[in-house]
């Protein structure tokens, strides 16, 4: 059942990027980019990554569509008729897919019994036992990403923090007109109403 | 009836004040409900700015922009690293190695769980401050 589950999801996955490659409307495959993350947050709920769904779901389907969207907003919402360099294109395309997957040969396969995290159970044992005592906290994915690798995490949000002020000394410092400052109408604000507009509104 | 081009969303906007305090809400369980089920500073600090970003859809980014200003967002960007380094710092100046949380209350059980709360606090509020601020650099180019 589990792997009907994750056939059919995966199927989902193909089928949602070869509709990304072949559209031409920059907003529909921004949408479809969004659900391609939503599908994947439902393989890893499926292969029992609860956390790691979470955020992909967040992150992947929420805050990337809006930023793309925002992207999107400089530039037309049509692809640009392809010209002669897609063979190009395409060669590059297989030749970095093609060594990525040979990449991923070398990871051990999913739920391999010969894998590194199975050949030396001591570790996975020691938090999956122990952590609840050591640090009081039952998921053990907190305890671990907060407390026993509270190094890492301290990288990442230092990384996060690193990516936000690059972003800002890039586009924060443009400057601002004086219209984006002091709004006309505010937008929600109620407007006044004329003499001969207040018969309609009753 | 005069309509400003805004006011043409009027559904939007009230079911958008209506939802907001639910979202944030939502993000302040998966912060400090992160303990016990799925969650974290991460995904908690993501569906806190999500709120904001919602904010800004409807209401406009200028309404937003008064609601948390730019320069807040950069000082609370910085002060989640603070936060996160400050607990490391100070289980050091307790006498223990950087991020030791065990030295934090006199049982060390308590001691990691106030840690691993600041420490996801920290990384909550940075992420948080520097999503909104993604999305302000992005949206505000015209």
């Amino acid at each position: 059942m589990e792997l009907l589950v994750i056939v059919v999801l995966l199927t989902f996955l193909v089928a949602i990027v070869i509709g990304i490659i072949v559209l031409r409307d920059l907003l529909a495959a921004v949408i479809l980019l969004g659900l391609y993350s939503l599908v994947a947050a439902g393989i890893f709920v499926v292969m029992d990554a609860v956390d790691v769904a979470f955020t992909e779901a967040a992150v992947g389907c929420g805050i990337s569509t809006i930023l793309f969207l925002g992207a999107l907003s400089f530039t037309r919402h049509e692809q640009k008729p392809r010209g002669n360099d897609s063979l190009v294109a395409i060669a590059f395309v297989v030749v970095t897919g093609g060594m990525l997957i040979y990449g991923t040969l070398d990871m051990p396969f999913y739920g391999d019994p010969n894998s590194p995290a199975q050949q030396h159970p001591e570790h996975t044992q020691h938090y999956l036992t122990k952590s609840a005592g050591e640090t009081g906290i039952p998921n053990v994915v907190t305890s671990v990403l907060a407390s026993y690798r509270g190094y890492d995490t301290l990288g990442e949000t230092v990384v996060v923090f690193t990516a936000g002020i690059a972003v800002l000394s890039l586009l924060g410092l443009v400057r601002r007109r004086p219209e984006d400052e002091a709004p006309e109408d505010a937008p929600g604000d109620v407007p006044a109403l004329s003499d001969d507009d207040s018969e309609r509104h009753l | 009836m005069k309509l400003y081009p805004r006011q043409r969303h009027r559904v939007l906007q009230i079911v958008t004040k209506l939802i907001i305090p639910f979202v944030m809400l939502f993000a302040l369980y998966v912060q400090f409900h992160g303990d016990f089920g799925p969650g974290g500073g991460f995904q908690a600090g993501v569906i806190f700015a999500a709120a904001f970003v919602l904010h800004g859809l409807i209401f406009g980014l200028q309404r937003t922009r008064q609601v948390i200003t730019p320069t807040a967002l950069r000082i609370l960007m910085a002060t989640g690293v603070l936060i996160y380094l400050g607990t490391g710092i100070i289980s050091m100046l307790l006498g223990g190695n950087l991020l030791d949380y065990d030295l934090l209350a006199h049982d060390p059980v308590h001691g990691q769980h106030y840690g691993i709360l600041l420490v996801e606090l920290g990384v909550g509020v940075t992420v948080t401050a520097v999503m909104i601020s993604l999305f302000y650099s992005f949206s505000s180019r015209r």
